[in-house]
């Protein structure tokens, strides 16, 4: 099995021509917000799924953990799916890190679910084909595997700037700290991910795979369609001061230095390409 | 309500909560510790508090979100301190192309964080109340060895993501705790980062012994951070964090 050689079709055409029922749609709805037509197809196509986050409004707090219980929810299905696929690698690296990371997420999915109580939230039905742009479950599918890991990545990255967007939300709350806690577990993960993705390629010493966000580069092997997850992140201005000018450091070091926050808006539309819509 | 100042050393720092860690750190620190480990902390609470670094005495870190900044910016000094050695060092010089990139991503990141820290402070703090430079001692540590080096990284890293994610609660202004939230999953990249390369355990990158049952990371509040920073003995200078927010 050539792993790069799918992992460059991966990339390229074959995703591109897979989503163009989807792009045509996106074409057919006209005129989308500014913020909608910043992420890319087919990881910021949701934006007509915010029904499926029953969000509380007037709550603050509560929202945040509602929406970061849906993310828990897809995580932990995620990773569940993924063991049971066979298209792991058996006994190796990957199995034991997925086993690691599923432990977690659905030690998140309980947490958050005791947490909220009664504001709790009923577990979306996700698809991970995201619409048949995906194959990840099928150990017929020869990019399956490379897609697994390219999934987990999004998902861990999307996890770690959702966290962050969402914590002055529970600022004086009692869930401050475990959300600090929790996001800074799916930033290990997301470190891992991308380095077990670069061992796979054979790409340790890329600059692009060492574990941490190179400007807004998702890394080698991983489909543009999964860009939208990492837009922002080449941001080099911090508390209003330019580090790349204050330090002298490359704007590539800055970058790294620093994850950037997305929006529970920005969040949702790149879960939900995941979420299928009942009512849809 | 008045305590008295307390100062500790290595000989009778605080107990730590996590018997493991502490291990570890005294390992690290190594038979260094004698004598150094000059951090000082406690807890007094001065009614009419006076200037909090009058000239000539041992720098406080202060109130506030000042304090937790400068507490920051310690950490922060001492991460940067420590990279910069072993990038100085024949371990670095001879690793794997690897290990060589990421620890140069680390001295970079951390020396970044370090100087964001001193620039925010000095924009929000009359100059006195700006963390000096620390003096560090790191002769604890070999930087010619493999082992000695990476097992001080890890400890480092997992310690800043302790701290940060201790800190977040005791931060008023939002922006500031949005800023600790972008460093401190970098900072928990790292561990992961240098605890796959270093641990032979496929699971070491978010392992048992740092993530509990419920899947939540560490989180140590300043005094149980300042304690263990403090029996490592890196940390020569001395300094106070006697009005820290708990």
């Amino acid at each position: 099995m050539d792993i790069i050689k799918f992992l460059d079709e991966f990339t390229s055409e074959s995703l591109t021509r897979k989503a163009s029922s989807r792009r045509e749609m996106l074409g057919s709805l006209g005129n989308l917000g500014k913020k909608a037509a910043m992420v890319a197809v087919p990881f910021g196509l949701a934006s007509t799924s915010g029904k499926a986050f029953a969000q509380s409004s007037g709550n603050d707090a509560i929202g945040a953990l509602q929406l970061a219980l849906t993310l828990e929810y897809l995580e932990a299905e995620f990773y569940i799916k993924a063991l049971d696929s066979g298209v792991l690698p058996s006994g190796g690296r990957a199995e034991a890190v997925y086993n690691q990371i599923s432990k977690h997420e659905s030690a998140h999915v309980t947490f958050l679910q005791t947490g909220l109580g009664d504001n709790s939230v009923d577990s979306p039905q996700f698809d991970f084909t995201a619409g048949g742009a995906f194959d990840p479950f099928n150990p017929n599918n020869d990019m399956a595997y490379a897609q697994l890991l390219a999934l987990a990545q999004a998902f861990e990255d999307t996890g770690v700037r959702a966290y962050k967007g969402q914590a002055t939300n529970l600022m004086g709350t009692d869930f401050l700290t475990p959300a600090l806690q929790i996001h800074s577990v799916e930033a290990r993960h997301a470190s891992e991910i991308r380095r077990l993705r670069a061992d796979v390629l054979n790409e340790n010493t890329n600059e692009n795979a060492l574990g941490w966000i190179n400007l807004n580069n998702r890394g080698p092997g991983m489909p543009e369609a999964t860009q939208a997850v990492y837009d922002g992140e080449e941001n080099v201005v911090q508390g209003g001061v330019n580090l790349v000018d204050a330090t002298g450091f490359s704007a590539e070091a800055v970058s790294q230095s620093y994850d950037e926050p997305i929006s529970g808006e920005v969040a949702q539309q790149i879960a939900g390409l995941f979420i299928v819509n009942n009512d849809g | 309500m008045e305590k008295p100042r307390i100062r500790v050393s290595a000989v009778n720092a605080k107990p730590l909560k996590n018997s493991n860690s502490r291990r570890k750190f005294l390992k690290m620190g190594g038979l260094a510790m004698a004598g150094s480990g000059l951090l000082l902390y406690g807890c007094s609470d001065d009614d009419d508090m006076p200037d909090p670094n009058p000239p000539g005495e041992v720098f406080d870190l202060g109130s506030g979100d000042v304090g937790i900044l400068n507490y920051a910016y310690a950490l922060e000094q001492l991460e940067a301190a420590f990279y910069t050695k072993v990038l100085d060092g024949s371990y670095w010089a001879g690793a794997n192309p690897e290990e060589k990139m990421i620890l140069e991503d680390l001295y970079d990141h951390e020396v970044i964080h370090r100087e964001f820290f001193k620039a925010a402070i000095n924009a929000n703090a009359e100059a006195s109340q700006v963390l000096p430079e620390l003096e560090f001692d790191f002769s604890g540590v070999n930087f010619a060895d493999r082992d000695s080096v990476l097992t001080t990284a890890r400890v480092l890293e997992d310690t800043g993501v302790a701290a940060y994610n201790g800190a977040g609660r005791l931060l008023q202004t939002p922006d500031f705790l949005v800023i600790a939230g972008k460093i401190v999953s970098v900072e928990a990249r790292h561990a992961a980062a240098i605890r796959s390369i270093y641990l032979d355990d496929d699971t070491a990158f978010a392992g048992d012994d740092v993530i509990d049952s419920n899947g939540l990371d560490l989180a140590k509040d300043p005094q149980t951070i300042l304690g263990e920073v403090g029996a490592t003995g890196f940390v020569v200078t001395p300094f106070t964090a006697d009005n820290l927010p708990q």
